[in-house]
């Protein structure tokens, strides 16, 4: 059933914040209001607020949660990498969107940057969602070439034109930001495979060297794991690499009709 | 890592729209979809009722036609029709969407914007058509 409030435990406490006002002098200072929680407390979840001088900032949010890690507060706790937008590891509710925070400019958003976990997932601590189940969701689809015919004695060559249609899914980076903005996923997750493990899974049956596709699209025919969607489109809205799950996943609904003639 | 206590006790991140997720064309045009479809169920028992009162007789259909032309009435008439005409429009677009079509995000955005167009203009037309 469609969840519509937050559960007891995971109600945020307004009064609970903390404020870190700007150093002395600082005259470009911008406010973060960032979800904290702490899972060695037995206290919910709380905004805290920062105040950051940008003078003396980099442009992205990430720039400003690190610069707030390293000298304002230690405490602060979030996922992050490659920091150009190719690991997916900084994924986060920034402004009410998902992306990701290394490739976000604190430019794009107007007076307060709120910093969230990715939505209705669970939370490990402060920013950092527990993704165990969507692993295991892309697990679940076998994402590998799967074969019958003997290996080759050399690489399995695919045309210039197969090799145009992984265009656009290759680039995923799993970084979930398309699936916890999507509300059937959501709402429907326990069963739904949501937008980014579909566009995985689109990935493969679109492969000319993988000769598992009947078997794919058997795995996926069923009325929750791909038919949860409803076209919402909120994944490609969202996606921080530009890439289109909800194509992905009407071309793989389209797969299916015309298999069954 | 067999049983995890932690796992259980582990808070949900806040995700309503709105409040934490922003509103945008994509999702709530979806959740309009639903909620007019809803609507439309709903306007199907009006629809009955005129239906009935109309076979019980004059007076008893003199007595719908004063509730329907009453200000309540004809906000909900009002409500029902673009209901219908939103209903109607959106479900084309989902059918170009199932052709596999108008999936890039500028037409996603093209496509909603003309179906709200749309439906307010035939809304429009219908009640024009009905005051004639």
């Amino acid at each position: 059933m469609a969840q519509i409030r937050l559960p007891k435990n995971s109600k945020i406490d307004r009064a609970a914040g903390k404020h870190y006002p700007a150093p002395a002098g600082a005259k470009n200072v911008r406010v973060f209001r960032v979800y904290r929680y702490d899972p060695d407390t037995q206290a919910n979840p709380r905004i805290d607020t920062y105040e950051v001088d940008m003078d003396a900032c980099g442009p992205m949010v990430l720039d400003a949660l690190i610069k707030i890690k390293n000298e304002i507060d230690a405490t602060l706790t979030f996922r992050r990498s490659c920091r150009e937008g190719i690991c997916g590891s900084c994924a986060m509710n920034i402004d009410g969107t998902n992306t990701l925070a290394c490739t976000k400019p604190c430019d794009e958003v107007k007076g307060e940057i709120k910093i969230y976990p990715l939505p209705h997932m669970p939370v490990v601590k402060d920013l950092v969602p527990d993704l165990t189940h969507f692993y295991a969701q892309y697990a679940s689809i076998e994402p590998w070439l799967k074969t019958d015919t003997p290996p080759p004695t050399r690489e399995r060559l695919q045309s210039e034109e197969d090799r145009a249609k992984l265009d656009g899914l290759y680039e995923c980076i799993l970084c979930a930001c398309c699936s916890t903005a999507c509300p059937s996923y959501w709402w429907n997750s326990d069963r739904y495979l949501g937008p980014a493990i579909l566009l995985q899974a689109y990935r493969w049956l679109v492969d000319s060297r993988d000769e598992a596709t009947g078997e794919r699209l058997d795995a996926l025919e069923d009325p929750f794991k791909l038919y949860r969607c409803h076209t919402i489109l909120n994944c490609t809205r969202t996606c921080p690499k530009g890439l289109n799950p909800a194509k992905a996943i009407a071309e793989t609904k389209k797969m299916l009709m015309e298999r069954r003639g | 890592m067999a049983t995890e206590p932690k796992a259980a006790a582990r808070p949900l991140s806040p995700f309503m729209l709105g409040q934490y997720y922003r509103f945008q064309l994509t999702s709530v045009l979806s959740f309009l979809h639903r909620l007019t479809g809803l609507a439309l169920a709903l306007g199907s028992v009006f629809l009955a009722a005129w239906l009935l009162s109309a076979a019980a007789g004059p007076q008893a259909y003199a007595r719908f036609e004063t509730c329907a032309r009453g200000p309540l009435g004809l906000v909900l008439l009002l409500g029902w029709s673009w209901a219908l005409m939103y209903h109607l429009c959106n479900g084309i677009r989902h059918l170009v969407w199932d052709a596999g079509w108008a999936f890039e995000l500028k037409n996603v955005y093209r496509g909603g914007w003309i179906v709200v167009g749309v439906s307010l203009l035939l809304t429009a037309a219908v009640w024009t058509v009905a005051a004639l």
